[in-house]
């Protein structure tokens, strides 16, 4: 989380990310890995260093289809938890 | 500390005009009378959402003729108050067994008066779900394509 959080205040190179955070530079490397692997974090070298930023399209897309997907979901169970307890105590 | 990376949960809060023994009952029991039609991944037409009522008990779709298709499993099962479920279907929309690839919703059934309950949900560890993550992404259009024309109909009718 902390990561994430890092690097959505801006792109960083991974120094940077790992400043202060509990862990070695190289942990914060994998975990940078993974989350290139999952498509949320994109890099690109510059000045001879990789700086890490987020992939919005990634992020926003994945995170946009589950919001949207469980809001009209839970709607629907709203609707019918309220429609059938309304016809038991009648 | 967990510095593991993450994608932020999704979080939807909701009032039910209802007891919460009533919503919780609708929510797992009742999925079927509430979950999308298209919201399917099987082979056959839907015919019933299924929640089993315990702990390890499987959600799946069975279809009109019978052929059933997992979609996660229960793993915390605490009526009427909260209910965690995995969520084990991959970006290629097929059924992962894998626990360690699958992100999991949590549901709190709190009660606000006898007949009112305030519904938090939230779906978290989305990158669980690893690679397939960017194909889930990608294909929402694929997946299950009729839900938001359903939904905006029903929307509009009221």
């Amino acid at each position: 989380m902390a990561i994430f959080e890092r690097l959505e205040r801006g792109p960083l190179p991974v120094g940077e990310i790992a400043r202060g955070l509990p862990v070695t530079r190289s942990a914060v490397s994998q975990h940078l890995k993974v989350l290139k692997d999952v498509g949320l974090v994109t890099s690109q070298r510059a000045a001879n260093r990789q700086i890490y930023r987020i992939d919005a399209d990634g992020v926003a897309g994945l995170r946009d289809y589950f919001d949207r997907f469980w809001q009209e979901s839970l709607q629907s169970f709203k609707r019918a938890a309220e429609k059938s307890f309304k016809e038991k105590s009648r | 500390m967990s510095v593991v990376a993450t994608v932020p949960s999704v979080r939807h809060t909701i009032i039910v005009e209802a007891p919460r023994e009533h919503a919780f009952e609708v929510f797992t029991h009742g999925i079927d009378t509430w979950w999308f039609r298209d919201h399917s991944i099987g082979t056959e037409p839907l015919k019933e959402v299924v929640m089993e009522p315990r702990e390890g008990g499987r959600v799946f779709e069975r279809g009109l003729h019978g052929a059933e298709c997992d979609w996660g499993r229960v793993l915390v099962w605490e009526p009427p108050s909260r209910l965690v479920v995995a969520w084990q279907i991959g970006g290629d929309w097929q059924f992962d067994p894998d626990l360690a690839h699958a992100s999991e919703y949590e549901v709190r059934f709190i009660e606000e008066a006898p007949a009112r309950t305030r519904v938090e949900f939230e779906h978290r560890h989305f990158e669980r779900h690893g690679e397939a993550s960017r194909d889930i992404r990608d294909s929402v259009d694929r997946g299950w394509p009729k839900l938001l024309a359903a939904y905006a109909g029903v929307a509009k009718t009221g």
